[in-house]
């Protein structure tokens, strides 16, 4: 009846987790009472979880980027305390049975719902804004992609209550995620969480391809986009050409887990290395998808505070393109000591290191944006320079590791560890931070707190460096990856170190989290609102709208003469609203539940089968068609919101534009 | 030419190395065979080569970001300039060059430190062989040559070449000396090859660079570099050993089994490692000196326990 799942799989006699577990109950409750409290559920239900607005979907991903932020650096200090105590013959506390889930866990945590959820969310309120659309092409498949990312990030936060997570890092490389060799359901809860959330993530990228292909407003040609849109727009290429490996790879390995096949198995002609081309040929392009947004951002942020355009535009796009292309076709420098011949090796470690080309200019058009501008020291450029400065070590290491010859000795080691978190903290996570700083008064019509964004991003940068290269020195001394324990006492001082940096970045997040606290409380402070919609003098069409901008984004859809439409109709003294204008009714689509139906049918099945309830598992896969088929014969999907209504909208941020420039 | 600058390079480059290093033992930067010094050597000229590019875009994100801060109105600011072909050559001609000087290297050093090439010796010296099989978690050495094997140690004259055979019987682990340079996969089912020298004698730490499960952190093992008499003497001790390593006894030491002591068996069965890595392909091993598939004998294949 219940499959595999008896009382055993409960681990309650493992003080952290029944800690966690309590933890998480009691915020749970909290969170719970207090919407009870205020009688917020109906709001909750009808504004938010149902919403098919893209700004709110994006602020809802952006959520769960944060939640799954939390969890995965959980993970990570828990490792970093380990190995500062697990020295010469102690232990330390966390037995290899634990360990091993939690790194398997951070890794999967971090990649797929933290910075995967982060830049769907940023996508999600960006795009249609910064290319004058009202909505997604596809809006109820955007609150399904939400749902689909969020119910996995759900499966996976069950398994450390209920079972256990895969112990087989956070790929999980085959034989040892065989059958054979973890009969657990660890990695049955890996591959069902990153199977559904890749279908989430699949449907952004079709969703959002098909937008900038179709919806740009009149006037934006390609190379008269925004450079952001431009980032996300070769990263749902990406998405639509790696997310299919991926699914294939989780698919293959579920077969010979599920059904006893032998694609990667050691017997019956099963293959390992297959599954390691596989993977990395989602993988690879995969840090692409989540470093590409980032650049994005980053070259919004240092045109705006460096006060002119940015440096080279057509020079940003092709590069972004020739990165999209090469990402491509670089994945075997991830096994290049599996015995590939020299050839094969050369080939992908001289592809590999041409990225550093166009990755290089990139780094130069942004210094050059900065060269003869007007640099306004927002919370926001911090990020801009650190990231600049880490990220060019981080290349740098990256192509130390592209060369073969040096991965011979380098791979598998903390170096890599070293390498490849300064490229995602310093490129992918500092980009996503200063992104949020930047479009927070837009999503929410006032400003984030600025000297508490100073001190977070101080305490992630030095937090980094004190994290992060005594990493690289481990390598140099041998250090592999996933180590529970040691002997050697030329590892210890470092490791040392490197737990007071993991300490640092912990006082970055407070200092985050506080941050958020200060601007909400704060947010009513004139200094703080953004009455204008336009916050820091900016060049691309999202700023045009109100903060928070109107469900429909845009009342008159804005035409577009050149690139950066907003700032050159500032100059030009176009009112790019065209205010007063002439209204019609707004075609928009409805609120619908579907997207959370899925999504929890979905949890359903993904926790059935995880389990071998089979039962469960068909309540869930038959929930998920049944409501599939009930919304598509649903014709009551949209709405037209009548001009009175837009008048009113338009005319009370209208009222407010003047107050505001009356107050100046 | 090309061949030449290399070598040039580094000893210039071992050279300000030696001083930025003094002191440390990092093991990757402190080699004790050739492989692993051209490796270094190889990583300190690609990084010098590198920083030639990283360093100034440090600096001057620095002094760009201070120069041209909103509150210094002395300097000029250009508003509306955005591109300048100038710029533009000398922004995609930098990295390009860097890289197309990297690229050559990496495809010579491909060629030169294939792990799969066997390393030219001195004149009257001979190879030794080892074939390695990584177990669930332990490393197990067969010196098919002197008929020996052992267990999370392995022995190796100094200034001769070792030609190891690589398997697993069990998951992927990678088998990895940092003292002495590359490191490969060992895949059940397959054989990689190594190519490696001790050029000092020594007593090096080895270990599995890929996670290979619980007892993964203890899969270590030493690897003794010495003169070629008390190499002799080791391989003299191994043969003293009562223990004997047969189709019989291998199923209990392919046991699982963590943080595993030495062991050494004073004979091990002459097809051993073809028969590891023939039960994964249907009794079938491929010759690596031929290309050929041969099939192994039965009968030793039948007495080994396939872990199902």
């Amino acid at each position: 009846m219940l499959g595999k799942l008896t009382l055993s799989a409960i681990p309650y006699d493992v003080p952290i987790l029944v800690g966690t577990f309590i933890g998480a109950a009691i915020a749970g409750l909290a969170v719970v009472g207090l919407i009870t409290y205020y009688g917020k559920w109906g709001y909750l239900w009808r504004e938010w979880l149902t919403s098919v607005d893209h700004k709110r979907i994006g602020v809802m991903y952006i959520v769960v980027a944060l939640v799954a932020l939390f969890r995965g650096f959980a993970d990570a200090i828990m490792m970093r305390s380990q190995l500062a105590l697990a020295y010469a013959g102690n232990p330390g506390y966390l037995p290899p049975h634990h360990y091993d889930q939690i790194f398997s866990a951070h890794g999967t945590i971090m990649i797929f719902f933290m910075a995967m959820a982060f830049m769907q969310g940023l996508m999600n309120i960006v795009v249609p804004l910064q290319i004058g659309a009202r909505d997604v092409a596809f809006p109820f498949v955007n609150t399904l992609s939400f749902w689909m990312t969020t119910i996995s990030f759900l499966l996976v936060n069950v398994s450390l209550f209920i079972g256990e997570f895969s112990q087989c890092g956070w790929l999980a490389y085959p034989p040892l995620s065989e059958q054979q060799f973890s009969p657990g359901v660890g990695v049955d809860y890996y591959i069902w969480a990153v199977q559904l959330s890749g279908v989430g993530t699949l449907l952004t990228g079709v969703n959002f391809f098909a937008t900038i292909v179709k919806m740009r407003a009149p006037g934006m040609t390609y190379m008269r986009m925004p450079v952001f849109t431009w980032t996300i727009f070769c990263t749902t290429v990406l998405i639509m050409v790696a997310f299919p490996i991926l699914t294939v790879a989780m698919g293959l390995l579920g077969l010979d887990r599920y059904l006893g096949m032998h694609f990667f198995t050691n017997d019956g002609g099963g293959n390992q290395m297959l599954y390691l081309s596989v993977i990395w040929g989602w993988g690879h392009p995969e840090v692409y998808i989540l470093v590409l947004p980032a650049f994005g951002a980053f070259s919004e942020i240092t045109q705006t505070f460096s006060r002119k355009p940015l440096f080279g535009y057509k020079t940003m796009v092709y590069a972004t393109a020739s990165i999209m292309v090469l990402s491509l076709v670089v994945w075997v420098h991830h096994f290049f000591t599996m015995g590939a011949g020299p050839n094969v090796n050369a080939f992908f470690g001289i592809m590999t290191m041409v990225i550093a080309v166009p990755t290089g200019v990139k780094i130069f058009n942004w210094l050059f944006t900065m060269y003869k501008g007007r640099i306004e020291f927002h919370a926001t450029m911090y990020w801009v320079i650190g990231f600049m400065i880490t990220f060019s070590i981080g290349g740098m290491t990256g192509v130390m590791l592209a060369i073969p010859a040096s991965d011979f000795v380098l791979h598998n080691s903390l170096f890599v560890i070293a390498h490849f978190h300064n490229v995602i903290i310093g490129g992918v996570y500092f980009g996503y931070v200063a992104a949020m700083n930047f479009w927070f008064p837009k999503a929410f019509g006032f400003k984030l707190n600025e000297a508490w964004g100073k001190r977070a991003f101080w305490c992630w940068f030095v937090g980094f460096y004190v994290a992060f290269m005594p990493l690289y020195v481990l390598g140099f001394e041998g250090m592999t990856r996933r180590m529970n324990h040691y002997d050697n006492p030329e590892w210890h001082p470092w490791l040392l170190i490197a737990e007071v940096g993991a300490v640092l970045i912990a006082l970055g997040i407070v200092c985050q989290l506080t941050q958020l606290y200060v601007s909400i409380r704060d947010r009513n402070l004139a200094e703080n609102r953004d009455l204008t919609g336009d916050p820091w003098n900016a060049r691309t069409l999202e700023w045009s709208t109100s903060s928070p901008p109107p469900f429909y984004n845009f009342a008159i859809l804005p035409e577009v003469h050149e690139l950066d439409a907003f700032a050159h109709d500032k100059e030009a003294g176009i009112d790019t609203r065209q205010a007063g204008g002439n209204y019609q009714p707004i075609h928009m689509p409805k609120n619908t539940a579907c997207g959370f139906l899925i999504g929890a049918f979905s949890f359903v099945l993904g926790f059935g089968a995880v389990w071998y309830i089979w039962w469960l598992a068909a309540v869930g896969l038959i929930g998920v068609i049944a409501t599939v088929i009930a919304r598509s014969s649903d014709n009551d999907v949209d709405y037209y919101v009548p001009v009175s209504e837009v008048v009113r909208i338009e005319q009370e941020h209208t009222h407010n534009l003047m107050a505001a420039q009356a107050a100046e | 030419m090309k061949k030449k600058i290399l070598p040039r390079l580094t000893k210039l480059m071992s050279l300000s190395s030696a001083a930025l290093l003094a002191g440390c033992s990092w093991d990757t930067l402190d080699p004790k065979g050739v492989i692993g010094a051209q490796e270094k050597s190889l990583i300190l000229t690609s990084t010098y080569a590198m920083l030639l590019v990283v360093i100034p875009v440090c600096i001057l994100t620095l002094l760009f970001a201070w120069q041209y801060r909103q509150s210094n109105t002395a300097a000029e600011y250009l508003p509306k300039w955005s591109h300048s072909n100038k710029i533009e050559v000398v922004i995609w001609a930098v990295p390009s060059l860097i890289i197309l000087f990297l690229a050559v290297l990496t495809y010579q050093t491909c060629h030169s430190l294939d792990p799969y090439k066997p390393l030219e010796a001195e004149a009257n010296v001979k190879p030794i062989h080892v074939d390695v099989v990584a177990l669930d978690w332990k490393w197990l050495f067969i010196y098919p040559d002197e008929g020996i094997a052992t267990v999370n140690q392995m022995a190796m004259p100094v200034n001769t070449p070792v030609d190891f055979r690589i398997t697993s019987d069990s998951v992927m682990n990678s088998f990895f000396i940092p003292q002495l340079g590359t490191m490969i996969y060992a895949m059940a089912g397959m054989q990689t090859q190594l190519h490696l020298i001790a050029n000092e004698a020594g007593d090096f730490q080895g270990e599995s660079s890929n996670f290979s499960g619980r007892g993964f952190s203890d899969m270590r093992f030493r690897a003794l570099a010495m003169p070629a008499d008390q190499y002799s003497a080791w391989v003299e001790k191994v043969k003293a050993s009562s223990e004997q390593l047969d189709s019989a006894s291998y199923p209990k030491l392919a046991a699982p089994s963590e943080a595993n002591p030495v062991e050494y068996f004073s004979h091990v069965d002459a097809g051993l490692f073809d028969d590891i890595v023939a039960k994964y392909n249907n009794g079938m091993v491929m010759d690596k000196s031929t290309g050929k598939m041969l099939h192994v004998q039965q009968s030793a294949m039948s007495d080994m326990n396939m872990k199902e």
